[in-house]
Formats: C-alpha cells, structure tokens, sequence
C-alpha cells in the first residue's frame, strides 16, 4: 500500500455566532477509514468540520492530508476550500435546488474529466448509491433518504482525499439509518481514505466507530474505542 | 405626432443603461459579498450616494467628469470626433448612474439571502470563488436581480435631471419623455403633457408590479 492518507490537525481558535463567543482548541489524528467525532449539540462538531474543509479559518494551528499541508498558520498557508480535496456532507446536505440529481451529482466531478465523460460519471455514481431514478428530479422533491444519497453521490463525484460528513442521518427514520450506515460502511471500507462522521447520537457512535473521538465544549475530551469511550463516559 | 420620438427615445436609453448598470451592478454586489474585504459600507455609501444626492450634484459631478474640457471628456473627443456630454450617450450614462444603485442594492440583498451553505458546498466540490458565484450564486438570487433589474429600468426611464443637466434638452438626440414633459408644459401644451405622463405612470406602475411578483410572489426555488 502506497502512503496512508491521514488527516492530521491541531488548531485553535474562535467563533462568533449570534453574539456568542465560541472558542475551539483542538488535536486530531485521523486515518483512513470511518472515523467518528462524537458529541451533544454545540460542542463545536460543525466548526471542526468547516475548518478541515477550509470553510472557517482557525487564529493558528496545522492541517495536513497525507503529505499535503492544507493550513499552516505560522507559514501562512491556507489553501481554499475547492483546493483541498476534502468533500463535506452538510447536515442540511445543501443540495443545489436549482439542479437536478444528476447536475447535482456532476458539479461534484472534477473538471479535469473531460465534459463528455462528466455526465456518465455522475450517472455512475447516481447507480451505485441506488438513486439513478432521481437524475432528472430536483432535490425538493427528494425524500429524505434520497436527498442523502444524492449528497453523497455528489461528495463520492469529487474524488475526495478525505469525507467529512456532519450529522449525516440525523433527518431520517430509526431503519433508514441504520439501512444507509451500513451501506455507508461498505462504501468507506472500499476506498483508502479518510472519513470523519459528526454525530450526537451514541447509538449511532457505537454501531459505525470503531474509535470515537468524544468532544465536549470545542475540545477533546477522550479519544478511544467505541465502547471504552462510552463506558468510562 | 411628436410623442413617439421622445418616447421611443426614452426606451433605447433606459435598455442600454440597464444593461450597463446590470453587469456592473452585479459585479459591485458581488464584490460587496465577499466575505473579507475592507471598507465594504464605504464603497456601499458611494454607490448608494445617487439615490440621495440632487440629481443637479450628480449632473455637475458628471459634468466635471466627462465635459468638454475634462481630460476624460477630451479624449474621447479625439478619438471619436464628438463630445461625451449633450449626446444620447450622455443621456444613457446619467440614466446608468440613476439605475446603478437600485440594482445593486436589490443583487446585493439577493445574494447575501443565498444560503452560505451552498455556497460552502459548491466551494469544497472543487468550486473556485468564480464558478461558485456563477453557478450557484447567482441562479440561486436570479429573482432578487431581476426585481432590481425591472426597478432600475424603470428608474432609468425618468431620469430628468441628470439627464438635463449632461445631455441637455436636445429633440430627437437627447430629449427624452421626461424632459418632452417638461418642454410641453412650460409651452403650454397641456394635452401633450398629459398623454406623455399617464403612459409613463402606466409603464412605470407595470413595472413595479412585475417587481413585486418578483421579489414576493413565490419562494426563490424552482
């Protein structure tokens, strides 16, 4: 096997929300596959996620993906976010409304494919997430379990380094979760890289992580196997 | 029948300075979104400036800027052997000043109402900031634009002032309905006048009502 794709971080720094003042301080050292950040509502999962995606910039630190430094506060590095190659699956999924599944799914794939090739590679990826039948829908008119599978079809299009998804079966039922994590997992063991799961929900934790890092306040608090996290939680 | 001329008149200046406006009002908004930039309410302040100032400061500023004995006034002159001001173009770069910040007002609410995550989303999908505004900012606040587009068009089609005071009130080349207006009731033409405006008041209210559905008639998703 070639390098390991590793996706390693420490930062720190602030985030003013609605007149909040959030702080975040923290160390992560992720490898190739799932990877889960587990922890309750406003425990800075999110922020952690945008700042990897290069969608928030951290006061200092260092992110690196593999042999790439993507933010490097004392060197003044900090590479936009459509440079990264770390796709992120938002909670809202952020589904283009305008698009239909497979405009959607075709932003995702990279413009080094040649224009022809883009469409049947979206199509390609339509198929293997089993929602071809929504290229010509737009996403209002997905259900929920759709939308997520056209998401991640879109995020799987980019050929990401690393996949970071933020809550992502948080607005499905209890058996379509279950039905998509598992279908996730197949997916995430069959590439080689990195993929950070965001959740609040310890049943979820439990089934996908096999570590889980456990976040409190913007920082870490534990880091460890699934079931040792939470027991001595 | 001298109602047609003015009128027609009227139209060809206000589309080209809608145009111009647009493109640039576009531009201005979105550069006015950008998430750092320095002095963003100044450069707002100095677009915004012409929907407060007396349209006679405007027309002395433009005066100063592009007249005959303005550097900018003489090159042009040079190159293409007539002046800038008391020429239609005069009259479509007053009528541009007029719509610019209405247009740009409306692009910019538009786009800053685009939701931030999918702009996000489009950024980390491999999205430089360009291809992130054309592609998913701007069809995303396509209706906001177009309400600003329709306001400023119609704004452009009454500029009076500025238009008097850098093309002058010249028929056929730089009189427009307003200023035909204008000409009719100081010499009496009662009639004239009348007709003029209510088709203006008429043209004027079918725009702001096409604005409006616009800007409320249904949500900004297709």
């Amino acid at each position: 096997m070639s390098s390991e794709l590793r996706l390693s971080a420490r930062f720190r720094g602030e985030r003013v929300t609605a007149g909040a003042r959030f702080t975040f301080d923290v160390a992560l050292d992720l490898g190739p596959g799932l990877n889960v950040l587990f922890g309750p509502s406003g425990s800075g999962k999110t922020t952690i996620l945008s700042v990897l995606a290069g969608l928030l910039r951290p006061t200092e630190g260092r992110v690196t993906l593999a042999e790439r430094t993507l933010f490097d506060a004392a060197l003044g590095i900090d590479l936009p976010a459509n440079a990264r190659g770390v796709a992120l699956v938002f909670q809202s999924l952020a589904l283009f409304p305008h698009l239909d599944g497979l405009g959607n799914v075709s932003y995702g794939v990279p413009r080094s494919v040649p224009r022809r090739d883009r469409r049947d590679r979206a199509l390609s990826w339509l198929r293997r997430m089993r929602v071809e039948h929504l290229a010509k829908r737009h996403p209002h008119s997905f259900s929920g379990g759709e939308a997520q599978r056209v998401a991640l079809a879109r995020a799987l299009a980019s050929e990401p380094a690393a996949l970071l998804l933020d809550e992502p079966f948080s607005a499905l039922d209890q058996r379509l979760a279950a039905e998509l994590s598992d279908e996730l997992t197949r997916h995430v063991e069959a590439m080689p890289l990195p993929v950070v799961l965001v959740t609040h929900d310890p049943a979820l934790a439990l089934r996908l992580g096999r570590t889980v890092t456990l976040l409190e306040a913007g920082r870490i608090v534990r880091v460890g196997l699934a079931r040792d996290v939470f027991e001595s939680g | 029948m001298s109602d047609l001329e003015p009128l027609l008149l009227s139209c060809e200046v206000a589309l080209l300075a809608t145009c111009i406006s647009s493109a640039l009002g576009v531009a201005l908004a979105g550069l006015l979104t950008l998430p750092r930039l320095w002095g963003r309410e100044l450069i707002d302040a100095a677009i915004t400036a012409p929907m407060v100032l007396p349209p006679t400061v405007l027309g002395y500023y433009l005066l100063v800027v592009l007249g005959r004995e303005s550097a900018l006034g003489r090159c042009f002159e040079a190159l293409f052997g007539s002046p800038i001001v008391f020429s239609p173009l005069g009259a479509v770069i007053a009528a541009t000043i007029g719509a610019l910040p209405l247009i740009t007002k409306a692009a910019r609410a538009a786009l800053e109402s685009v939701d931030a995550r999918l702009v996000g989303a489009a950024r980390t999908l491999g999205a430089g900031p360009v291809r992130a505004f054309v592609s998913v900012s701007l069809p995303l606040a396509r209706r906001g634009i177009l309400a600003g587009v329709m306001l400023g068009f119609a704004r452009a089609l009454g500029d009076f002032g500025m238009t008097l005071m850098v093309a002058g009130n010249i028929p056929g080349r730089t009189r427009t309905a307003s200023l035909a207006i204008y000409d009719a009731v100081l010499s009496g033409r009662d009639a004239d006048a009348t007709r003029l405006s209510l088709i203006m008041t008429a043209f004027a209210f079918a725009v702001l009502v096409g604005a409006g559905y616009l800007t409320r008639g249904r949500p900004n998703v297709f």
